[in-house]
């Protein structure tokens, strides 16, 4: 079954695809032009030691983000069970 | 045909623009700055097929909006500069993203090659492009080449000849943005090209669809026609609004939305993949870097694996400059009379430059060990893993590495710590981290740390080395909030980074960077830092002692020559000023003789008359004496002649201190008084604080002119400490005062010059005055509440 959660949200190695980033401004244009845009495939890859920043698998590259900032994308896993 | 070509080398941070640039231009590289602003150009020039080149190496971006300061550059460059060709270099393991930025290019209009950098990188990751057609789909020629082994770079510049050759067009790329916004597009274009007032730089289409980004800067620029301008803006409000009611999504979300979707369907169509599903090399390691225990574990011993590199590895280096600087000191001593010219060409000239270049082996090895951090990826590393602490004191991830070289770890020196804070792109972290290093505890603060601790804390020496560290990492970051949380306060800049791939640096790229910083602070530090130090020089000497005051010390002299003389027991052994004059160069060669053990010598000077005079003076203040025993006369003239050298020492003393007292310094240090007298320190502290502006380290070697010691040597500090321990005036609370005051106050000369080339001499300006009342309030708050507490008096 498919449901759609916060970034934030997701377990390590987790995988899902981009539904929607409701972020505007500063931030809502640096996540786009690194091709954080909606329906793009990412993985959790890992997470920093004190859990923030999160880093992800997109596009062939690995990106960081600030949890805060993990907030504003939602993303569309499989959900298990 | 004789030409010339300007192309201009672009591309995302990490897809090897730099290693490309290299391979294109080898050493003939020149940096200048961009005009007005501190983003460097680099440029270089060749000869391709009867073409002159000239290769401009813009900023690293990833996209050109108006938002960030190497954008706007890279795109001004553009559109007043007009350079024949842009050449985009595009990672092809990366090639979505990096395509977005080629997108953007291609919505300018500019002439352009894609250089598909790195196709073996992507071939071993299953990854691979078919770049004709790329080339077909994009409109645009495809160069595959991996820079690294020079392969493909005669393929591009052959390229760029032949292209430029055929006088190419600026011809913007129609893409599709969606129905609304493709109509409002070509309504405004269609309004812009009526207009007359507007300059033709840039395409009407371009400036169409920027206008509808929100860009400020083009907004700007369309105001120049008051009537379209209020026209065309009417019109984006509308399809701003139209668009939020039913996407829910600004039209620049929208717009980069589509330029993915192009991009993904091209890239479906022209590359092919295997799915990866196993990690890759770069993963497996980023288990172990930024696992997270081991991770941080790792990170420290790095850290201080590259502390203690730099700072063995540059010894050597350090002491042959010293060495070269104090043979050239001697050298002007002996051909330039005794005077005001010798002390300023040795006082104010060499030991200034000198102080510069001392630190040059430093900064190349500081500066070596980071290239390797950055080329190799793991910088990005770093920053990823101390953020979240970082980011609470209003820095950024990527300010550690500054505070570290900054003597994080003491020891280490702020002025390639100034310097290092170049990876942090967003202005406000940038300027609020080089203003809180230089309170780290840098290599020139340990020895006056080691001054005080050695008269006052000397049981407790290692301990106070470490909360002195600590205390310096405490003081540093609750600056940094503070400095973030008033005059440069504003949001924390998102973390939106890549962690790229992890590569081996080449020797090449490493020496480049390396020899590319060092030169840039040799430049930069050694011309401003000359006139600056011969300005110090001349408040420590000048107005200087008045002739009275001269007179006085030249009679007190005469005066003990004279009272020597005529004592009875000397009278029968030295007769007049010349047989003194004899008797003091004897006993001076006689005291070298003996340090060296030179027999040869001693004999010879045991022929001469006062020789057994001088054996007896040195009997009696070493101890040591050879040949036969001295009568009653002998001792007496000795004993005359040893409280004489004292008191001639004694009136030296007092003369250097009463000159001291009467230069600009001097006066400054007395007038200070007023104020620095809650902290407990009198003119003496004051003037050597003066001093210690140009390098901390004079701090130790002014109090000790202060202090009535002559010349101290700061590496051989034991006869102040010990001045200081039994100065009734001194207590450990007044000295650990002095110890914070030092770590907190002005940073030195070469610091701040380097803050002023990093940002303006308005933030170098306000650094001098916010070390200065920060370390003045918690002195104050020391001395002041240590002495209510009764601490440490």
């Amino acid at each position: 079954m498919k449901t759609v959660i916060k970034m934030r949200e997701m377990s390590d190695n987790q995988e899902g695809i981009i539904k929607k980033i409701s972020t505007t401004g500063e931030m809502g244009r640096r996540i786009r032009e690194m091709g954080v845009v909606p329906d793009t495939w990412i993985q959790i890859q890992g997470r920093a030691p004190l859990k923030d920043p999160v880093a992800i698998k997109i596009r062939d590259y690995i990106l960081t983000l600030r949890n805060n900032e993990a907030d504003h994308i939602l993303v569309e896993i499989d959900e298990p069970g | 045909m004789e030409r010339e070509i300007t192309i201009a080398l672009s591309g995302n941070p990490n897809s090897g623009k730099t290693t490309v640039f290299n391979a294109i231009t080898g050493a003939r590289q020149q940096i200048a700055n961009y005009p007005g602003v501190t983003v460097e150009k680099k440029f270089g020039h060749i000869r391709h097929k009867d073409s002159d080149i000239e290769v401009v190496d813009l900023p690293g971006t990833y996209s050109l909006t108006a938002y960030s300061l190497e954008e706007i550059v890279a795109r001004d460059f553009l559109v007043n500069e007009r350079p024949d060709l842009v050449v985009d270099i595009v990672d092809a393991s990366n090639l979505d993203r990096n395509l977005y930025l080629a997108v953007q290019f291609m919505e300018l209009g500019i002439p352009l090659i894609i250089a598909l950098n790195m196709v073996d990188v992507a071939e071993s990751r299953d990854i691979i492009i078919d770049h004709r057609q790329l080339s077909a789909l994009l409109e645009v020629p495809v160069i595959p080449m991996v820079a690294r082994s020079n392969k493909g770079i005669q393929e591009l510049l052959d390229k760029a000849v032949e292209i430029t050759g055929n006088d190419p067009q600026w011809r913007p790329a129609v893409i599709s943005y969606g129905m609304d916004i493709d109509q409002g597009l070509n309504k405004i274009e269609a309004i812009i090209k009526t207009s007359k007032v507007y300059d033709r730089k840039y395409p009407a289409r371009w400036r169409a669809l920027k206008c509808l980004e929100g860009d400020s800067q083009i907004k700007e620029l369309l105001k120049r026609d008051p009537d379209l301008g209020e026209k065309i803006d009417g019109i984006c409000r509308k399809i701003f609004k139209h668009i939020m009611d039913t996407l829910e999504e600004e039209p620049e979300g929208i717009i980069a939305d589509h330029r993915y979707g192009y991009i993904t369907g091209i890239t479906k169509k022209t590359v092919k993949r295997k799915i990866e599903s196993r990690l890759n090399l770069s993963d497996k390691i980023d288990r172990v870097l930024t696992n997270r225990i081991i991770g941080p574990l790792i990170m420290m011993a790095l850290l201080y694996s590259i502390y203690v590199f730099t700072f063995s590895a540059s010894e050597a280096p350090v002491i042959w400059f010293e060495a070269f600087f104090d043979l050239l000191k001697r050298a002007t001593v002996s051909v330039i009379p005794e005077g005001n010219l010798q002390s300023l060409i040795v006082s104010g000239v060499i030991d200034g430059v000198g102080g510069v270049l001392g630190f040059v082996p430093l900064i190349m090895f500081m500066f070596f060990s980071i290239a390797i951090m950055e080329d190799s990826g793991y910088m990005a590393r770093v920053a990823y893993m101390l953020d979240r602490v970082l980011r609470w004191f209003g820095l950024h991830g990527n300010s550690v590495m500054p505070l570290v070289i900054s003597g994080g770890i003491s020891g280490g020196c702020a002025v390639p710590g100034v310097m290092a804070a170049r990876t942090l792109r967003d202005p406000k972290e940038r300027i609020a981290t080089i203003l809180v290093v230089p309170f780290m505890n840098c290599g020139a603060k340990l020895p006056v740390y080691a001054v005080l601790i050695a008269a006052f804390f000397v049981e407790h020496k290692a301990r106070m080395l470490f909360i002195l560290t600590l205390l310096s990492w405490a003081f540093a970051l609750f600056a940094a909030k503070i400095i973030r949380s008033t005059v440069l306060k504003g949001p924390k800049t998102p973390f939106v980074m890549e962690l790229p791939p992890y590569r081996l640096p080449t020797l090449k790229g490493l020496l480049i960077h390396t020899w590319e910083r060092t030169w840039q602070y040799i430049k930069k530090a050694g011309t401003v830092i000359l006139g600056f130090s011969i300005i110090l020089w001349l408040m420590m000497t000048f107005p200087g002692p008045s002739v009275e005051q001269s007179n006085f010390f030249g009679d007190q002299r005469k005066q003990l020559e004279r009272s020597f003389l005529t004592s009875p027991d000397v009278r029968k052994l030295v007769k007049d000023e010349k047989d003194l004059a004899e008797l003091n160069g004897l006993y001076n060669s006689y005291v070298q003789a003996m340090k060296k053990n030179d027999t040869a010598l001693l004999d010879n000077l045991s022929t001469r008359p006062l020789s057994f005079l001088v054996r007896t003076v040195f009997f009696l203040e070493s101890g040591k004496f050879s040949g036969q025993e001295a009568d009653g006369n002998h001792l007496n003239a000795a004993a005359r002649y040893i409280n004489y050298l004292r008191e001639m020492i004694d009136t030296d003393v007092r003369e250097q201190q009463a000159a001291l007292k009467g230069t600009i310094a001097g006066w400054i240090g007395q007038r200070l008084e007023t104020i620095t007298r809650p902290l407990g320190f009198d003119y003496r502290t004051n003037i050597a604080l003066v001093g210690g502006f140009a390098a901390k380290e004079v701090v130790i070697s002014t109090m000790g002119t202060a202090y009535s010691l002559g010349v101290v040597d700061p590496d051989e500090p034991g006869s102040l400490s010990e001045r200081l321990r039994n100065d009734p005036g001194w207590d450990p609370l007044l000295a650990f005062t002095l110890i914070i005051f030092t770590m907190l106050y002005v940073p030195c000369i070469i610091t701040v010059i380097m803050i002023r080339k990093e940002s303006s001499w308005s933030w170098a300006g306000f650094s001098i005055v916010f070390n200065l009342v920060v370390a003045y309030l918690v002195s104050l708050v020391i001395r002041q509440g240590g002495l209510f507490l009764g601490l440490g008096v």
